[in-house]
């Protein structure tokens, strides 16, 4: 038995008794952020295959929620920032050993990059109003003629996004949840599943909704995989993380975890997805919903669970 | 040149006189430390034993929080001193999510702080403020590189450990047991 107090009156905000530099705002990040890439990467995925025609909901309608959903999200970062007015140091140095320096990065390219996307397909989107200034009308075809080139730009980009909204919680050695090699293919998966819902959501056709279904389908019972791949790797590590992977089993998170992301938010739209495309009449909001509310909760598990573990104390 | 700091876990009393040496020395706000006392019973009745340490930023070789510094704010000198440089900082918190040993805090203004070994005394040639004021003598500050300082010689003759070595972070504060 070991106990371990403080004498000296040690009681810093924010990390005595328990450590929450991070707030909600980094968790809506982390989801909007992943929910931009998986958007961004089947617009451009799209569109180098030159399926544009079939799948227009992939690459027009659900490309505005990218640029809105950066936007919202590099807000809640800024917010979440305690030296505001010195955020530019992030672009006077490339960190590589740094995620979140990558992250900057990639976000200072992909979020103008979302912005003329849509742009490039205004006229298809609104054509009830025209744009006011004729320059407006010849970048936009200007935009057109390269949409192919942005879709190459996009395509390992929208990966990078993805990959480094959980390569930036597993590269801090000293919070034993997250540090595991797993959570960037993970946190890109679950990004990916919640792009590929919101184009189902949006979709006119039913040929585009099944498309759709069937790839979020796919990516659902990867994350499945993935997560049981973070489990089990946790259960074979040190004690640290032993005591890590008791929060979300058996802990005070594992109520969030297994109810709220696990089977609410993954296997039963999994089921249903399975059921509407065997022919069932399910209205597909349904598990396009659980799937983005699922991975709504998903980052706010880790981001809070996450600050719990330690090494020390 | 490399800093380190060794200090006696038989000889500390844990009476905060180096918490308070440090908070006047580095004027850090009220309800902030850069280091602190801990004070840790292990065993079964009646079978117990107490340690106390005084700790802070072990400065290690291998720093996750210089690493994970997306501005690189967070900087390590030629000696080993790891450093937080005020205006290159723009509070996300990577570096305080990155150690092990919770060294490190928001201050007030936004930017993050912790021990930097009081490396503006060092410069003047004195010892850092909570060696200085040490009634016990419990403390002692120097170079490893020099096999003949008075850190090299209690590493060499005494048993001692660091704080969560599995962390693979090389801290350079030493405690001796």
């Amino acid at each position: 038995m070991q106990e371990e107090l403080f004498v000296s009156g040690r009681n810093i905000p924010n990390i005595d008794p328990s450590l929450e530099v991070w707030h909600w705002p980094i968790s809506v990040y982390l989801f909007l952020g992943g929910l931009a890439a998986g958007l961004l990467f089947f617009a451009a995925l799209i569109t180098v295959l030159k399926k544009d025609k079939e799948y227009p909901a992939a690459v027009k309608f659900a490309s505005i929620v990218s640029p809105l959903a950066l936007t919202l999200g590099l807000i809640a970062l800024f917010y979440d920032l305690t030296h505001k007015i010195y955020f530019w140091r992030l672009y006077t140095t490339v960190r590589i050993e740094s995620p979140m320096s990558w992250g900057a990065w990639v976000l200072l390219i992909i979020t103008p990059l979302s912005f003329l996307w849509v742009l490039s397909y205004y006229t298809e989107l609104f054509p009830k109003f025209k744009m006011k200034f004729e320059f407006l009308n010849t970048f936009e075809k200007f935009l057109q003629k390269n949409r192919m080139l942005m879709a190459y730009a996009l395509l390992p980009l929208s990966i990078v996004l993805g990959v480094y909204t959980g390569i930036l919680l597993s590269a801090f050695n000293a919070r034993p949840l997250w540090n595991n090699a797993i959570l960037g293919p993970l946190f890109l998966t679950s990004g990916l599943s919640t792009g590929a819902a919101t184009i189902i959501l949006l979709a006119n056709t039913a040929k585009e909704r099944h498309f759709f279904s069937k790839i979020d389908l796919g990516l659902v019972i990867l994350e499945l995989g993935l997560i049981v791949h973070m489990l089990m790797g946790m259960y074979a590590g040190s004690e640290v993380q032993l005591e890590a992977m008791q929060l979300l089993i058996g802990g005070e998170f594992t109520m969030m975890f297994f109810g709220f992301v696990v089977i609410l938010g993954l296997i039963v739209p999994a089921i249903l997805e399975f059921l509407e495309l065997r022919g069932f009449k399910i209205p597909v909001a349904i598990p396009a919903l659980l799937i983005l509310l699922g991975g709504l909760i998903f980052r706010f598990v880790m981001v809070e669970a996450g600050q719990i573990t330690r090494y020390l104390y | 040149m490399r800093y380190a700091m060794v200090i006696d876990t038989l000889k500390c009393v844990g009476c905060s006189d180096c918490v308070v040496a440090c908070q006047t020395e580095n004027n850090v706000p009220i309800g902030y430390c850069r280091d602190w006392i801990t004070e840790t019973v292990s065993g079964a009745y009646p079978n117990i034993e107490l340690e106390l340490k005084s700790e802070r930023c072990n400065h290690c070789e291998n720093a996750p929080c210089v690493r994970c510094c997306p501005t690189g704010a967070s900087h390590q000198l030629d000696n080993g001193i790891v450093l937080v440089t005020g205006d290159e900082c723009i509070g996300c918190g990577a570096c305080i999510e990155s150690c092990p040993y919770d060294a490190r805090f928001q201050h007030p203004e936004g930017y993050v702080d912790k021990c930097t070994f009081c490396h503006h005394r060092l410069e003047k040639g004195q010892l850092p403020a909570c060696v200085s004021v040490c009634p016990t003598k419990c403390m002692y500050f120097g170079d490893l590189d020099n096999p003949n300082s008075e850190v090299s010689k209690l590493l060499k003759n005494r048993k001692w450990k660091t704080l969560a070595p599995e962390a693979g972070t090389k801290p350079k504060v030493y405690y001796l047991i």
